[in-house]
């Protein structure tokens, strides 16, 4: 079990801020994949990776990094503090 | 070194007072105040979201660069998320060194971090709706140079 988390337009497009998934993913853009086959939301939000980013157990990944031990997943829009 | 991340209001007065004074071979304190700004007019509020855990763990982990790149005998972040009014404070942060470029360039690595790299998204809410702000690509840019 992995927990996947939402955060900004991201969290608002999806209509969840947080859920727990079983997956098989490999990698993060598998599970984007498998993510986008589910359900229109999903797609509408991940439709530009590009404009996006994760995290892995609270550190910064790329979508090529495996999932292999992984607790916690993030995906947001780039960040904008200060 | 102190790190807050908080929804309530802070006093930078009070937070400045004082600040990295005491410490042996401090000759330069730098403290910065980030206000939130009503650029369009209209702007009612905004709206911080933030990733809990892992904010304080990113700032933390830039604290910690930014005291061992420029010796700092003291720093202090603090920022806010929930509903904010325009005009109001949004975070500040303060740096203490042995000297003015230190303190200086500590504050400036702070800030271009903050802006980029610290989990958190500001939405602003005005008369013509509610809009997520965009990250700017100057601010990914000014990560360069450090």
């Amino acid at each position: 079990m992995i927990d996947v988390l939402y955060f900004a337009w991201v969290r608002e497009r999806i209509g969840l801020p947080r859920e727990r998934l079983e997956t098989s993913a490999a990698t993060v853009a598998d599970l984007v994949a498998e993510l986008m086959a589910r359900e229109d939301r999903y797609a509408a939000a991940f439709a530009d990776v590009s404009a996006l980013r994760v995290a892995l157990d609270q550190e910064l990944a790329s979508f090529a990094a495996p999932l292999k031990g992984v607790r916690e997943v993030a995906f947001f829009p780039p960040m904008t503090g200060g | 070194m102190r790190v807050r991340i908080q929804s309530a209001p802070f006093d930078y007065g009070a937070e400045c007072a004082g600040f990295g004074l005491g410490g042996a071979g401090v000759g330069a304190v730098v403290t910065f105040l980030g206000v939130v700004r009503d650029d369009r007019g209209g702007l009612s509020r905004m709206e911080i979201e933030h990733y809990p855990g892992m904010t304080e763990k990113a700032i933390a982990a830039m604290a910690e660069e930014a005291v061992g790149r420029w010796s700092l005998a003291d720093v202090l972040v603090i920022h806010r998320h929930g509903t904010l009014q325009p005009g109001e404070p949004i975070m500040m942060v303060a740096t203490a060194a042995r000297h003015r470029k230190a303190a200086f360039a500590a504050a400036e690595f702070l800030m271009d971090y903050l802006k980029s790299r610290a989990p958190f998204w500001k939405k602003e809410i005005g008369a013509d709706g509610a809009e997520w702000v965009a990250a700017k690509d100057e601010d990914e840019d000014a990560l360069g140079r450090w």
